[in-house]
């Protein structure tokens, strides 16, 4: 079923959650791949699907969320039919995930050492002696200075990005094939954000992890990511390579986000704006999902938006939009 | 030159910290020391830095929200510190403030006419009908409708409930507003909306900002001048383009360097800073940047660098950078 050269490929994902209010299209038919070895970069707004498509894939949805259909294709198995116990094998050891808030992911009342020591434990069967050399081995390479100190600190002692350098750890520990990062540097300053940024440019050169960076952050985008999915409202609107999705932006989404984030260095009078609020999740309009934010459309008097959801549609090499306009 | 509406001069503020079975002083939180600036009428100026640079602590001690240590804030000449009573309440009407986050600065349970309007009760407005035409007239300014007067704070989404801080920070036809991170919880395409909005306001009603936020692009994006804090002082200040175009405080330019772009061939030099910006509870001695600086030698573990002017009102903290000499 799976292309050779596609690590991870997710088909037609689907991801509701069941409230009292009504069943809410987190994420509804979402479709993409990542190669071996790249960084992908999954960009939108909050409450657009990012985070939960990545906990799909790590089948990490709890009540009152459900994967209702789709297939997570991972070398060769289907991620969304395996069994919880077949699953404990490929989650945190061939694929792992790092999260926004470091500090709330790491157990308080234990020792950093032995956090990423569990991970050798499970997964690689390591006894505590030659495990404890390499958690510190691991600190070092993730840039922690006097790793046999730090590693007896407890989570509280450690700063935002100290912890998230721990975090990174403990998700390349058993050299995964695909790592999640889940907005990694948000939570941080930037001059904090650039080191950790400069750490995953490294660990990534040298190590061949693909990696899936979800961010809203065009800028971090455009630093990191070879390729880039942008979704909107549960459905990924663009995908295709990073210098195409910033030259010629095509969904107008796309471009309103682009227009819309001040630059450093380039003073415009006013930014672009996308005018109106995302949709309610639980109460979709029926056509496409843009359509009554979408200037385009008027400007062209389409009618057939409001009617009719587009099919996301390649409309070059590695380049597919989700857009009447190019139909 | 313009006359300045906010002038700020040596303001302190340090935060006791107690512990110990007595609850004793242990010690001082330094969260700003010594700063000192200018705000011009008409003009918009950018507070940046990391957390816990005091910016916060600055925008909220000018307005005095919280006591400051020491110093002097003249709000059009007036000392804000020693006014009390009436006075006071007077200046309360010139100077207003919009919070960071749209979800705990408005009462959930006052319908946001009335929190918008509340201000105006509160300064004395008394016929119901003027506040809620006032209410009604600011909602429109921010791009809400009238009817969204009598709704609640939980039925708008983040991007409405700021504009509606906006509004109520407007109602009272205030002079001065201090804007404490007013974008940064905000969503890109929405944070766009508020920035033009707060920019527009600014001309109709030529009012006078103080912009704090710790995003830069977002800061030159708004901020006709800068200012750069790090740890409890000012570093660098200057005119929006020559703080951009030639920063000249190793931090500003770290900072500058730091940041992302939204420009994939864009090939740049990245100046990546080691280490953490340390506890204000016991700022490094000498200049506060040296633990971080890549150019620190001895005089800087020492001295702390004053902040100089090095022409054209472009002031810098450091003592790599002097000023040119003064031809006899």
């Amino acid at each position: 079923m799976t292309q050779t050269d596609n690590l991870l490929q997710v088909k037609d994902l689907k991801t509701y959650f069941f409230t009292e209010d009504g069943i809410v299209h987190a994420v509804d038919g979402v479709d993409f791949s990542v190669k071996r070895g790249e960084i992908l970069g999954l960009v939108g707004e909050s409450g657009c699907g990012k985070s939960v498509t990545s906990h799909s894939i790590m089948r990490l949805i709890g009540q009152p969320g459900k994967i209702i259909g789709g297939e997570i294709w991972f070398d060769g198995k289907d991620l969304v039919q395996l069994s919880e116990r077949e699953l404990r094998q490929i989650r945190g050891n061939r694929i792992s995930m790092i999260f926004q808030q470091p500090t709330s992911c790491l157990n308080p009342v234990f020792q950093v050492k032995d956090q990423v020591l569990e991970v050798l434990q499970i997964h690689q069967q390591m006894d505590r002696q030659h495990g404890t050399a390499r958690v510190h081995e691991l600190l070092k390479m993730v840039g922690i200075s006097d790793p046999e100190r730090r590693a007896k600190a407890y989570p509280h002692e450690l700063s935002g990005g100290m912890a998230q350098r721990v975090m990174i750890a403990m998700g390349l520990a058993c050299t995964p094939e695909l790592l999640i990062a889940d907005e990694p540097t948000t939570a941080l300053d930037v001059t904090i954000q650039a080191q950790i940024l400069e750490l995953m440019r490294n660990l990534y050169r040298n190590t061949n992890t693909a990696i899936i960076l979800i961010t809203h952050d065009l800028g971090v985008v455009a630093d990191m990511c070879q390729r880039v999915a942008v979704m909107y409202a549960g459905k990924i609107v663009e995908q295709t390579d990073v210098r195409r999705l910033f030259r010629e932006p095509k969904h107008p989404y796309t471009q309103g986000l682009i227009g819309a984030v001040p630059v450093l260095g380039v003073v415009k009078d006013r930014l672009e704006v996308i005018p109106g609020s995302v949709p309610n999740l639980i109460d979709l309009p029926r056509g496409c999902r843009f359509a009554p934010r979408c200037r385009a459309r008027l400007e062209r008097g389409l009618t057939i938006c409001a009617e009719e959801e587009p099919a996301l549609r390649p409309i070059g090499l590695d380049h597919a939009v989700r857009c009447w306009l190019y139909e | 030159m313009t006359e300045n509406l906010l002038e700020v001069r040596n303001l302190t503020k340090y935060f006791p910290v107690y512990g110990g079975v007595l609850r004793r002083v242990q010690g001082w939180v330094k969260a700003v020391d010594n700063v000192s600036f200018t705000v011009r009428r008409g003009e918009c100026l950018g507070l940046v830095g990391e957390s816990g640079c005091g910016k916060t602590t600055v925008g909220r001690a000018v307005l005095k929200l919280i006591p400051a240590t020491s110093g002097q804030v003249l709000f059009e000449g007036r000392d804000v510190f020693s006014l009390q009573g009436p006075d006071l309440k007077a200046l309360r009407h010139d100077m207003q403030i919009v919070f960071q986050d749209p979800y705990s600065s408005l009462d959930p349970r006052m319908p946001i006419g009335e929190s918008i309007a509340e201000g105006l009760k509160a300064h004395g407005m008394r016929s119901a009908r003027q506040r809620q035409e006032a209410a009604t007239e600011m909602l429109r300014k921010v791009g809400l409708e009238a009817y969204h007067a009598r709704r609640y704070p939980h039925e708008f989404s983040g991007g409405q409930r700021q504009r509606i801080g906006i509004a109520r920070a407007l109602a009272m036809q205030p002079k001065f507003i201090v804007c404490d991170e007013p974008v940064s919880a905000l969503d890109v395409s929405i944070q766009a909306q508020v920035l033009n909005i707060l920019r527009d306001l600014q001309q109709d009603f030529n009012l006078t900002y103080l912009f704090i936020a710790h995003n830069l692009s977002v800061v030159e994006h708004i901020s006709d001048r800068v200012a750069v804090m790090y740890l409890g002082k000012l570093v660098e200040m200057a005119d929006r383009e020559t703080l951009y175009r030639s920063p000249q405080h190793p931090y500003t330019q770290a900072l500058m360097s730091a940041i992302p772009i939204p420009e994939p061939d864009l090939k740049r030099e990245h100046i990546v800073l080691g280490g953490e910006v340390p506890s204000p509870l016991r700022p490094p001695a000498g200049c506060r940047f040296h633990t971080r600086c890549p150019l620190a030698f001895d005089r800087c573990r020492t001295e702390e660098p004053p902040l100089l002017d090095l022409g054209n009102e472009h002031m810098v903290a450091c003592h790599l950078r002097q000023p040119p000499p003064i031809d006899a």
